[in-house]
């Protein structure tokens, strides 16, 4: 079943299925933010945004509204 | 065998330990420029590989990939696509770290399909055991068709392999990993045969980027192969899937990853540096910290510039032949340089911090605590690294707000930067907080002074975050919120990177700004020694007649330091202060603190160097008397009140807090926002803020 990555708990693992190429910056797709590879999600900024996570084995922060761009599939 | 230099250009993502690498290549040896037209910082330097031949190294911009998303990143593609630069490289060297290997390989693919020879750098080897990681370099050398250097700068293992590799460029296979052109063959296909001679990779990324390279009509490849913005972007989708699907192939057999012996230490660090409240209690706490050590720490050795520079100027002024030019050098040049030269403590030590604060990874965490707060304020987490580096100088500052995407938080952060307290207002707030503040302690450990100058920062931040407020009001852009911020592993900062990062941040700041100080100390000299009318030439019989006509004794002393007054008061300076003290007045200040303020429109810090050479040009040339303790001494002609009382005090310290008066920070704004709508605005708004600001304080306080 596909979620937002925002769904995710912290400490939850998922493997991402769709991300929305429009509003999702060049950059994070680098990083490795792709269709089928793992993200992590790591921790929640004290005032609920931004988001870190562990994508792709690269740790980085994202606002709520990109990461709400990215579906995702919980690992079983 | 006549001797040869070989170019080589340093390539890598941001926090992989580039600039350690090129350090300890070049260690000293290194130059720091700006590329031409543009505010990118351009490092080289020279490096010995035998004795025949050297080694010409380009440390450029960090870089997550060829697709330039900034004017940083897009020097690395301009230099990588032009054969014709005279410092396109022999070789790249593509620095990678242990831990983040994979996403690092992206970049390397890229580099190797535009078939330059390339080394590849697996960095900071040394955490390899601590991660659980190994790796099968044959296996990974013969799939990524490269040569690998395991390369520890913390353990300064690996650069002796480096150089030999170096050495043996020529023999490197200039292969690409892998045919990225299978992303849309007809596409690729077509393009190939419509330019033949050209490297397909080449054609790609003229045809995505924004940038002209290859002498090619960029309207002739336009108008065959144009693809609309999304398309183009579904396509580079597709090439990074692509290129990850190679770099996963290559690692499952070139990398084994033993999780269970990695360490989380980052998760616990960051677990309590993040923590919604231990994270800003910690970030508060640095901060103070930083700003107690800075006061104090640095009194120390500026007050013994300070003296130093005194007694020099004596004895200068005693043993050399009267004359023009020994005054010229006792009283323009040597306070000139004494101003100057005492800043250097309090500037070293807040590069130091800055570096040490950047390099062990902690800056990251302070983006990610700060930016939902800095969003209500119309900028990103980001912003607060400018805002800090505000604190050294703005002008570097405002360069690395280059790295916020989205381009009203970029712009709103760096109007509001120069509100942030910069070095150069160090100076003259430490001398005024001497004046006007008691040394006590406060609860026993605070010094008052020390506190009043954390004030004066805090001021600083918060016009900066008000103003942005305001700001983010009445700027009426639309915009993405794009924000990516990586997350370093924290790191024990080198030693030799930091003392490397601040003795080049001070030197930078010595001689550029020095510069302006140092000329304008001479021409203020020049312009308070010398006059027109015989109001200035005949000041001594003037000054004699009037004591004589009133009849009153005066030691000689006295009489000189009263000639000398007069004839300050009569010089070009002095006829200039006296055309705008009609408008200072109401702030308080007298002509001599105006002239100090036409002088700081150059750089804030000649406040300090102007005071110091009016007033020892207008005092008796034996006085061992340093800046301050003249500053203290001074009288207002008429009243017989100090001049530097608390109100004037504090109006002068509001002034400097608030107003836009430096020539260099207006420049770079212009060059960053490519306009000078924004620094025009910049200088009226925030000047008449300051004067109006500072009119208020006076006339409640007086």
């Amino acid at each position: 079943m596909n979620i937002a990555l925002t769904e995710l708990k912290k400490g939850q693992k998922a493997t991402i299925t769709e991300v929305n190429i429009e509003e999702i910056p060049l950059k994070l797709l680098e990083m490795g933010c792709l269709p089928g590879n793992a993200v992590e999600l790591l921790q929640i900024a004290p005032l609920g945004d931004p988001y870190y996570f562990n994508i792709n084995d690269s740790h980085v922060a994202i606002r709520k509204e990109t990461a709400n761009e990215i579906q995702v599939t919980l690992e079983k | 065998m006549p001797n040869s230099t070989i170019k080589v250009a340093l390539i890598g993502n941001p926090n992989v330990g580039k600039t350690s690498v090129f350090n300890q290549l070049t260690g000293l040896n290194q130059q720091v420029g700006n590329y031409p037209g543009i505010t990118v910082e351009k490092k080289q330097g020279f490096c010995t590989l035998d004795e025949n031949t050297k080694a010409k190294i380009i440390d450029l911009p960090g870089t997550y990939s060829l697709n330039a998303s900034s004017i940083d990143e897009n020097v690395v593609i301009e230099l990588l696509l032009n054969k014709n630069d005279s410092d396109f490289p022999d070789v790249a060297v593509v620095v990678t770290e242990v831990e983040n290997l994979k996403r690092n390989l992206l970049l390397f693919t890229q580099i190797k399909d535009l078939e330059i020879p390339t080394i590849l750098v697996i960095n900071m080897a040394d955490r390899m055991a601590l991660k659980g990681i190994e790796f099968d370099i044959p296996t990974l050398e013969r799939e990524l068709k490269t040569k690998i250097a395991l390369v520890s700068s913390r353990k300064k293992t690996g650069i002796k392999e480096l150089k030999e590799l170096l050495l043996n460029y020529n023999q490197m296979s200039t292969e690409p990993c892998l045919n990225a052109s299978s992303i849309d063959p007809e596409y690729f296909d077509k393009l190939r045969k419509t330019f033949p001679d050209q490297l397909l990779y080449k054609l790609w990324l003229v045809i995505t980027q924004d940038v002209n390279f290859l002498n090619l009509d960029r309207k002739e490849i336009e108008s065959n192969f144009t693809k609309s913005h999304a398309e183009l972007k579904r396509l580079q989708q597709k090439e990074t899937i692509k290129r990850y699907q190679f770099i996963n192939d290559t690692l499952k057999v070139g990398q084994k990853i033993d999780t269970s012996k990695a360490t989380d230490f980052r998760a616990k660090l960051d677990a309590v540096l993040t923590h919604k409240i231990f994270g800003y209690v910690i970030f508060f706490g640095i901060l103070l910290l930083i700003f107690q050590l800075l006061f104090d720490w640095s009194s120390i050795p500026m007050e013994f510039i300070d003296q130093s520079f005194a007694n020099l100027s004596s004895y200068a002024k005693q043993n050399l032949p009267a004359g023009e030019l020994t005054n010229l050098i006792t009283e323009g040049v040597i306070p000139g340089i004494g101003g100057i030269v005492i800043f250097i403590p309090q500037i070293a030590f807040l590069f130091l911090f800055i570096s040490v604060l950047e390099e062990s990874g902690y800056m990251s965490r302070v983006v990610f605590l700060m930016d939902k707060i800095m969003r209500r304020f119309g900028l990103s987490g980001k912003s607060v690294v400018p805002l800090i580096s505000g604190t050294a100088c703005a002008i570097p500052a405002i360069m690395s707000a280059r790295n916020i995407e989205n381009w009203k938080e970029r712009l709103i952060t760096i109007l509001v930067t120069p509100f942030t307290t910069c070095s150069a207002r160090l100076p003259v707030y430490a001398i005024l907080i001497e004046l006007i503040i008691p040394k006590t302690r406060v609860v026993g450990i605070f010094s008052l002074q020390g506190l009043s100058l954390m004030i004066l920062y805090l001021l600083g931040f918060g016009m900066a975050i008000f103003s942005a407020y305001l700001m983010n009001k009445i700027l009426k852009m639309k915009h993405k919120s794009y924000f990516v911020v990586e997350m370093p592993s924290y790191k024990v900062p080198l030693f030799r990177n930091v003392a490397i990062n601040v003795i080049e941040k001070t030197k930078a700041f010595v001689f550029g700004a020095g510069k302006i100080i140092l000329a304008l100390s001479i021409i203020l000299w020049f312009l308070g020694s010398h006059g027109y009318g015989d109001d200035f030439k005949n000041a001594e019989t003037i000054v004699t007649t009037q004591f004589q006509a009133e009849n009153t004794t005066i030691d000689e002393e006295a009489l000189e330091d009263a000639i000398n007054a007069y004839r300050l008061e009569n010089s070009y300076i002095g006829v200039l202060g006296k055309t705008i003290e009609p408008v200072i007045a109401p702030l308080g200040y007298d002509w001599k603190i105006g002239i100090a303020i036409i002088g700081s429109f150059a750089a804030r810090e000649v406040f300090v160097g102007t005071l110091a050479t009016i007033y020892s040009v207008g005092s008796s040339g034996e006085d061992e008397e340093t800046i301050k303790n003249k500053m203290a001494s001074e009288v207002h002609p008429v009243t017989g009140k100090k001049i530097f009382n608390f109100a004037t005090g504090i109006s002068l310290l509001l002034f400097y807090a608030f107003a836009m008066q430096c020539i260099s920070t207006l420049a770079i704004v212009k060059k960053e926002t490519n306009s000078w709508k924004w620094p025009a605005y910049q200088l009226v708004i925030m000047s008449g803020f300051a004067y109006v600001v500072s009119l208020i304080a006076y006339q409640l306080l007086k």
